[in-house]
C-alpha cells in the first residue's frame, strides 16, 4: 500500500495523478475487504509467511474494514482537489515532496488500521506521524513552522508513552501480537506493570487524539497547514486514534479490565463532556474559520469519547456512527475552506463578507455541513446524534443526554457566525473579482455534502457496519 | 383519474419541490415564475381535495417511504386531522401566492425567486407534517420548516432582519433540538415506537411520572405552538414581507406547532391517558397564562404587525389548552380553532400588509380615519376581528364554543374564565383599530380618494374573509372532520358531504 515511487516522478501533474490512483485503488480494496469482512468474517493476512505469534500479521475485522473504508475514501476525494489548491499554496519544487508525504501518511494510517501487531501500530504511528509534521510544515504561513514543532512535542511525547506501554507489555506477556495479548492478558492482569502499561498507552492516545485536556496541538496544526492537508487530517487522523482506544481497550484489554479496575467510565464520561463545552465556547469566539472548526473536531470528539464510555453495544455503534459521518462532515467543510482559501487567500471570518454571492456553491457546501454539525435531520450528524442519545438513555443517564443535546445548540451558535458573516454582510471593497472555486474543487466538495445527505437518509450501510463492528468487539471481549 | 391517491399523496409533498425547479429556471421572467407557482399550488390543492374526497369513502390511504433507522420509517398516512391541517395550508398558499404577487411587486421586493423557492419548499414540509404517519416523519418535516423558513423570514437581509431571525431560529432549533428531539428519542425509547395511534402507544401502566416528564418535553420542545415562555420568536419573525407573516406565522408555521401538539396528545399520548398525567393541570394553566399574558402584551402594542403576533401566540395558547384538556370537546374545539383562526389571522395580516404597501403604514396610532381611504380593507379587517374574538356570523364562534364546552366538562372554571377574559381583550385590542379608521381622525386630511392595495391583494383579502363567513354558516365539513378526530368511522357514516354514495365505503380495510 505504501508508494515511494512518487520521488522518481518529478513532474508535479504526474505525482498528483498517480497519488491519486494509488488513493483510489486503496479505496476500492477497501471497498472489498469490507464486503467480504461482512460477509465472512475476519480475514488473516501473515506477512512474510510467519505464523501468527512471531510475524506480523495484519487482521481485518469489521472495525478495521469499516475505518480503512473511511480514510481511503476521504484520501481520494481531498485528493482529487489537492493538485489546484496545492499549486496556488506550496511552491512548485515542493510538489513531489508533498505527495510522497501524503501518500506516506496515508499509507501509515492504514497501516495502523490494518495491522493486528502492537508494535507495528506503533511503527506505523511514528510514520505517519512523522509525515504529518512535515505536511503541516509545508503551510504558507510561517506560524506552520511553530504548530508543527508543537504537534511534533506533543506527538513524540505520546508516541514515547505508547511504546513504553506496549514494551511494559511485551515484558509481561512475551507477545505483540494483538489477539495473543488479548489472551495472555488476564493471566497477568492483577499486576501494577499491567496497569501501568494501560495507564500509558491510554494517556498517549489521547494525546494523538487530542481529547480535551491534551488537545492543544491540534487547533493551530489545523489551521496553519495546507488547506488540503487540514482537509485530510481532520477527516481522518482522530479517527484513527479512535480505532486504536478502541482497540486497546476492547480488543487487547478486555472490557473487564478496562472498566471495572479503573474509573474510566466516570473519568471519560466527565471529559467528553467538558470537552464538548470548552471546546464548542472555544470555537465560538475563533476569528478564523479554520481554527473554529478545529475546536470544533475537538467538540465532536467528545462526542465520541461519551459515547465510547458508555461501555454498551449501542455507545460504541453511535461512537463508530459518528467516526464515519464527522469525517464526512469535516472532510466537507475543509475542503470548503481549501476553496475559500484558493479563491481569497485567507479563511479569516471577516473576509468572508458578502462570500454568500459571490462563491454561493462554496457557501452552500459549508452550510450543509453546519447543518450536519448541528445534527438535523436529513443530514448524518442528526443519526449520530440520534443514536448516540438513545444510547445515554438505556445507560439511564439522562442528565448526559441533556447535555449532549445543549451541546449541540453551542454548534448552533458558531455556525451562524459564518452563515451571517457570508450572508448579510456586505461585501468587502475590491473584492468584486472574487468568483466561484473551479470545478476541481467543487466536485469533491458537493460529494462530501451530498455524501452527508444521502448517508443522513439511506443509513443502511453506516449503521449496519457500525453496528456490526460493536457487536463484534463486545463478543470478543464479554 | 387516473392517479392512484397513494400517489397524489405522495406528489402533494413532493410537487412543491419540483416546483422550485421551476421557479428557478424561469426565476428571469416574473410572470412566468409566479405563474409556475400559481398552477404549483392550484394542482396541489386540487390533489389535497381529492385526498379528502378519498377519506371521505373511507380508504386508507398510506405510503411507506423508507426506513431511515432500522424501526424508524418516513412514513404517510392520511387521518382527518392531518387532512384538516393539509386542506387549509393547500388552499391558502394559491391565496397567499396572489396576495404576495401584488404585495412584492408594489413594494419592489429583492429576490424574489429565492422567496417563492422557499414559500414552496416550506409548503412541502407543511405537507410532510400534516400526513406523517409517525413522530419521526413528523419531527423531520417540522426541521425542515424551521430552516426553509429561516430566509423568508431574513428576506430584506437588513441588520433588523439578521436580529430577527437569529431570534427565530435561535428559539426554534433550540427548543426543538433541545426538548422536542429529546422527547422523541425518550418517546421511543419508552414506548418502543413512534407511530401515531389513536389511543397512544404508551403502556396502559406506564410509569406516570415519566410521562409527564415526557410531556412537559414535548410541550416546550414543540416551540413552533408559541408557549410562553417560548413565543418570543413569533414578534421576532414579523420582520418577515407580510406574505411571509400571513401565511407561515399565522398558518403554516404556529399551526404546524399546535398541529404536532394535538396529533401528540391525540395520538402519542391519547386522551386517557393524558387526563390522568401529574403535569396536565400544571400545563393547562401554563397555556391559560400564555393566553392571558399575550393578550395583554398584545394590547400594548403600537406597531399593527406586533399586535397581531401577540394575538397568535394568545390564540395559539386556546388550541394548546384545547387538547390538553383531553376531552373530545377539547379536541374538536382545537382543530376547529387551527382552522378559524387561520382563516381570521391570515384576513388581517394580508390587512396589514395592504396598509403597508397602500398607506404606508405601520403603526396603529397612525391609522385613524383610513376606513375612507381604504374601506374594503377595513372592513375586511373588522370581519375577520369578529372571527379572532368568536362571535357570529363568524366561523370563530364554533371553535371557542367547542372550547368552552371542554372546561365546563372537565369543570376547568378558572380556564373558563380564562378563556371569556380573554375574548374581552380581544375586543380590546383588535376592534378600536377598525373603529377608529371609519369613525375617527380628520376629516378633510384624508380627502384624497380612496386608494386601495393593488388588486390581486384585494382579491385576496376578499376570499379569506369571505372564508371567515363561510365556516360560519356552513361549519359542516369543519365539524365532520373534527368529530372524526377521535372516531374514524363517523366520517363515512355522516355522508352529509360526501358527493359520493356510501357504498363505497366498503373498500376500507
Amino acid at each position: 500500500m505504501a508508494a515511494p515511487l512518487c520521488l522518481f516522478l518529478t513532474r508535479p501533474r504526474l505525482v498528483w495523478l498517480f497519488a491519486l490512483i494509488v488513493s483510489a485503488l486503496a479505496f476500492l480494496f477497501s471497498s472489498i475487504l469490507l464486503e467480504q469482512v461482512m460477509t465472512s468474517g475476519t480475514i488473516i493476512y501473515e506477512l512474510g509467511g510467519w505464523d501468527a505469534p512471531w510475524g506480523i500479521e495484519y487482521r481485518i475485522d469489521q472495525l478495521n474494514a469499516f475505518l480503512l473504508l473511511i480514510i481511503s475514501a476521504i484520501s481520494t476525494i481531498v485528493l482529487f482537489a489537492a493538485d489546484t489548491s496545492i499549486r496556488k499554496e506550496i511552491p512548485e519544487d515542493k510538489h513531489t515532496h508533498f505527495y510522497t508525504l501524503y501518500l506516506l501518511s496515508l499509507a501509515a494510517m492504514l497501516g495502523i488500521v490494518a495491522t493486528g501487531d502492537a508494535f507495528n501500530i506503533f511503527v506505523f504511528l511514528e510514520i505517519s506521524s512523522l509525515s504529518a509534521y512535515a505536511l503541516i510544515a509545508l503551510g504558507k504561513d510561517r506560524r506552520a513552522l511553530w504548530a508543527s514543532y508543537q504537534y511534533l512535542i506533543m506527538g513524540t511525547i505520546g508516541a514515547t508513552f505508547i511504546l513504553i506501554g506496549i514494551g511494559l507489555m511485551y515484558q509481561m506477556t512475551g507477545t505483540l501480537n494483538i489477539d495473543d495479548l488479548s489472551r495472555r492478558l488476564p493471566e497477568v492482569a492483577q499486576t501494577r506493570t499491567v496497569f501501568t502499561a494501560f495507564a500509558f498507552v491510554i494517556v498517549g492516545i489521547c494525546l494523538k487524539l487530542a481529547m480535551f485536556p491534551l488537545h492543544l496541538w491540534l487547533p493551530n496544526s489545523y489551521a496553519y497547514a495546507p488547506s488540503i492537508v487540514s482537509a485530510f487530517f481532520a477527516a481522518t487522523a482522530t479517527k484513527v486514534a479512535i480505532y486504536l482506544l478502541i482497540r486497546f481497550t476492547f480488543s487487547v484489554f478486555g472490557l473487564s479490565f478496562s472498566f471495572t479496575h479503573l474509573p474510566l467510565q466516570l473519568l471519560f464520561v466527565t471529559l467528553g463532556l467538558v470537552g464538548i463545552f470548552v471546546a464548542s465556547t472555544a470555537a465560538i469566539y475563533q476569528s478564523n474559520v479554520k481554527h473554529l472548526f478545529a475546536y470544533s473536531s475537538i467538540a465532536q470528539i467528545g462526542y465520541m469519547i461519551v459515547g465510547f464510555s458508555l461501555t454498551s453495544v449501542a455507545g460504541l455503534t453511535a461512537t463508530l456512527l459518528h467516526v464515519f459521518n464527522h469525517a464526512l462532515m469535516k472532510g466537507a467543510l475543509f475542503l470548503a475552506l481549501a476553496a475559500v482559501m484558493y479563491r481569497i487567500g485567507s479563511t479569516q471570518l471577516s473576509q468572508f463578507q458578502g462570500l454568500g454571492r459571490q462563491m454561493p456553491l462554496t457557501m452552500a457546501a459549508i452550510v450543509v455541513g453546519g447543518l450536519s454539525l448541528i445534527g438535523v435531520p436529513l443530514t448524518v450528524g442528526f443519526v449520530s446524534k440520534w443514536y448516540l442519545v438513545l444510547a445515554v438513555l438505556e445507560n439511564g443517564w439522562w442528565p448526559v443526554a441533556v447535555l449532549i443535546l445543549l451541546g449541540s445548540l453551542l454548534a448552533v451558535v458558531y455556525v451562524w457566525r459564518i452563515v451571517e458573516t457570508a450572508y448579510f454582510k456586505p461585501a468587502l471593497a475590491g473584492s468584486e473579482t472574487i468568483k466561484e472555486a473551479p470545478l476541481t474543487f467543487l466536485i469533491p466538495i458537493w460529494t462530501l455534502v451530498l455524501a452527508n445527505i444521502y448517508f443522513g437518509i439511506d443509513t443502511r450501510l453506516s449503521v449496519q457496519v457500525a453496528q456490526a463492528a460493536a457487536q463484534s468487539l463486545f463478543g470478543v471481549s464479554p | 383519474m387516473t392517479l392512484s391517491l397513494e400517489t397524489m399523496l405522495q406528489l402533494s409533498i413532493i410537487l412543491p419541490l419540483l416546483a422550485t425547479m421551476g421557479i428557478l429556471a424561469t426565476g428571469r421572467n416574473p410572470n412566468l415564475r409566479e405563474g409556475v407557482t400559481l398552477a404549483t399550488a392550484f394542482l396541489l390543492l386540487y390533489f389535497v381535495i381529492s385526498l379528502y374526497h378519498g377519506l371521505q369513502q373511507g380508504e386508507s390511504i398510506s405510503v411507506h417511504w423508507w426506513e431511515l433507522l432500522p424501526g424508524l420509517n418516513i412514513s404517510f398516512s392520511i387521518e382527518p386531522l392531518g387532512m384538516l391541517f393539509a386542506l387549509i395550508a393547500s388552499f391558502l398558499w394559491p391565496v397567499t401566492t396572489i396576495y404576495a404577487i401584488g404585495y412584492m411587486r408594489s413594494h419592489e421586493e429583492q429576490n424574489q425567486t429565492r422567496f417563492y423557492i422557499c414559500f414552496a419548499v416550506a409548503i412541502s414540509s407543511v405537507m410532510g407534517i400534516a400526513f406523517a404517519d409517525n413522530l419521526f416523519t413528523l419531527f423531520i418535516f417540522y426541521e425542515v420548516l424551521t430552516l426553509s423558513t429561516y430566509p423568508l423570514v431574513t428576506h430584506a437581509g437588513t441588520e433588523d432582519a439578521k436580529k430577527g431571525g437569529r431570534i427565530y431560529l435561535g428559539i426554534l432549533i433550540s427548543t426543538s433540538i433541545l426538548f422536542f428531539l429529546l422527547a422523541v428519542i425518550s418517546t421511543w425509547f419508552v414506548a418502543g415506537t413512534l407511530d401515531f395511534k389513536l389511543g397512544g402507544i404508551f403502556d396502559s401502566n406506564v410509569n406516570k411520572t415519566v410521562a409527564g416528564a415526557i410531556l412537559v418535553l414535548f410541550i416546550f420542545g414543540i416551540g413552533k405552538a408559541a408557549i410562553m415562555p417560548f413565543h418570543r420568536w413569533l414578534p421576532a419573525a414579523m420582520v418577515a414581507p407580510t406574505p411571509v407573516s400571513a401565511l407561515l406565522h399565522a398558518v403554516a408555521v404556529v399551526k404546524a406547532g399546535v398541529f404536532t401538539v394535538l396529533k401528540v396528545c391525540v395520538f402519542i399520548f391519547g386522551i386517557d391517558l393524558l387526563a390522568v398525567l401529574p403535569s396536565t393541570q400544571f400545563l393547562l394553566y401554563l397555556a391559560g397564562a400564555s393566553i392571558l399574558l399575550a393578550s395583554l402584551v398584545a394590547m400594548r402594542q403600537d406597531n399593527l404587525k406586533a399586535r397581531l403576533a401577540y394575538s397568535t401566540v394568545s390564540q395559539l395558547g386556546y388550541i394548546t389548552l384545547g387538547a390538553l384538556l383531553a376531552t373530545s370537546a377539547g379536541v374538536m374545539g382545537s382543530s376547529m380553532h387551527i382552522a378559524t383562526h387561520a382563516f381570521g389571522k391570515i384576513t388581517l395580516f394580508f390587512c396589514a400588509g395592504a396598509i403597508l404597501v397602500a398607506a404606508h403604514k405601520s403603526k396603529i396610532s397612525e391609522m385613524r380615519g383610513l376606513g375612507r381611504q381604504m374601506p374594503i380593507t377595513m372592513a375586511a379587517f373588522f370581519i375577520a376581528s369578529l372571527s379572532i374574538i368568536g362571535v357570529p356570523p363568524t366561523g370563530g364562534t364554533w371553535s371557542k364554543w367547542y372550547l368552552l364546552m371542554g372546561t365546563i366538562e372537565t369543570e376547568q372554571f378558572i380556564l373558563m374564565s380564562i378563556l371569556m377574559l380573554s375574548s374581552l381583550l380581544n375586543i380590546a385590542y383588535l376592534l378600536p383599530i377598525p373603529f377608529h379608521a371609519f369613525f375617527s381622525g380628520d376629516k378633510s386630511s384624508s380627502s384624497n380618494g380612496i386608494q386601495e392595495a393593488p388588486l390581486a391583494s384585494l382579491i385576496a383579502i376578499c376570499i379569506t374573509t369571505t372564508g371567515c363567513l363561510i365556516l360560519f354558516i356552513y361549519p359542516q365539513p369543519l365539524y365532520d372532520l373534527s368529530k372524526a378526530i377521535l372516531d374514524t368511522s363517523l366520517l363515512t357514516n355522516s355522508g352529509l358531504t360526501s358527493p359520493e354514495p356510501a357504498n363505497l365505503g366498503i373498500t376500507n380495510g
